[in-house]
């Protein structure tokens, strides 16, 4: 009612609110950060075009990381095929089905969490919907977000999908035995678009099939891992566990 | 196409406004979208128009202030051309993003019967 002389005429409401459209999703991204926090695991959101190796990285990282209790969740549209391949690796996996959805949200990583009925991990890889465009936005409660790109996938690809590879804290190229095969692909090219995109551009250039640059990619791993551990032992939850970026050596490995 | 998820967190939003306001419908909703925030207009209007339906948002179009991408240096404050590489010519400082990234609701006009 118009509050001006209560006439019964309807009155008009503004509202500035300025809010994440998002934020209901960041919410849910947080409570998931403390989940991974509190059980002292550490979560990378590997994120990827479909067939950049995303799932064959995490089979090589089960090989480099012996000591380490693996585990991941695969988001996937019809099947169970990645998470059936983890398995026979030896990374204990779960499917989150995701119909037709693109990309994983922080909800759908959250009901996995709940439901997870799997042993306890150091390192939780939550491998995404495989696209290079609608899971960039989506916080998940990752410590890191990790890029797998594939070198035929092309030079170009940093700077005609932005917004995935500037939220990206590392890019692994992957697939680096093709090279020779490629006559079009300069890893230099990949670093200089990643460098017009990302400000603080980190690449490792790696094979699953030879073992190119899988140490590196195993010593990156151990030091976000260490980075992460709370201060105090018996701190479940420590405010430097979040993303980090004071660890160099990767940079352009 | 995640703009229909993006369209359904708007329409929570819008909905939960109303609620608090006890408004009889929404009026208009501003909302304000970078170059880098991932989300495609036109999708984001398409999607829109579909949940909108029945709603108390239907008919309500979205009024949009696209920000383009900005870089400066987060050292001294010169401006680093989108594209450019993300690095400061003149102190070598590391670019950070100013603004571009938005994905946000600014306002919402609402009637109260």
């Amino acid at each position: 009612m118009c509050d001006v002389c209560g006439c019964g005429d309807p009155a008009i409401v503004s509202e500035d609110l300025h809010a994440k459209i998002l934020s209901d999703n960041d919410r849910v991204a947080d409570h998931n950060r403390d989940h991974f926090r509190s059980h002292g695991m550490l979560t990378i959101n590997l994120m990827g075009s479909p067939g950049a190796g995303k799932t064959a990285l995490i089979e090589a990282t089960k090989r480099m990381l012996p000591d380490l209790r693996l585990a991941a969740v695969s988001g996937d549209l019809a099947t169970d095929h990645d998470s059936a391949r983890l398995e026979a690796a030896g990374v204990p996996a779960r499917t989150i089905t995701t119909g037709t959805a693109c990309h994983l949200d922080a909800s759908m990583v959250h009901h996995a969490l709940h439901h997870w009925d799997g042993p306890a991990s150091d390192l939780f890889f939550i491998e995404n919907v495989g696209n290079l465009v609608c899971p960039a936005i989506y916080d998940l409660g990752q410590a890191a977000n990790v890029v797998a790109l594939s070198v035929t996938e092309g030079p170009d690809k940093p700077l005609k999908y932005p917004v995935m590879f500037r939220a990206a804290d590392l890019v692994v190229l992957t697939k680096s035995d093709l090279l020779p095969h490629l006559q079009d692909v300069d890893p230099a090219q990949i670093r200089d678009a990643l460098a017009r995109v990302m400000p603080e551009p980190r690449m490792l250039v790696v094979s699953a099939t030879t073992g190119e640059g899988l140490a590196g990619w195993a010593d990156w791993l151990r030091a976000l891992r260490a980075n992460a551990k709370p201060a105090a032992p018996t701190g479940s939850v420590g405010s430097e566990h979040e993303h980090h970026h004071d660890h160099d050596h990767a940079t352009f490995d | 196409m995640h703009e229909y998820s993006i369209a359904s967190s708007l329409l929570r939003m819008a909905e939960e406004q109303a609620a608090k306001h006890a408004a009889a419908r929404v009026l208009g909703l501003q909302l304000r979208i970078g170059e880098l925030a991932g989300v495609e207009v036109g999708l984001l209007e398409t999607a829109w128009s579909l949940v909108r339906e029945r709603s108390c948002c239907d008919g309500v179009d979205l009024a949009i202030t696209f920000t383009p991408a900005r870089w400066e240096c987060s050292g001294c404050g010169a401006s680093i051309a989108q594209g450019s590489l993300l690095a400061c010519v003149t102190c070598g400082g590391k670019a950070q993003l100013v603004s571009g990234d938005e994905l946000v609701l600014d306002r919402i006009e609402m009637e109260v019967v």
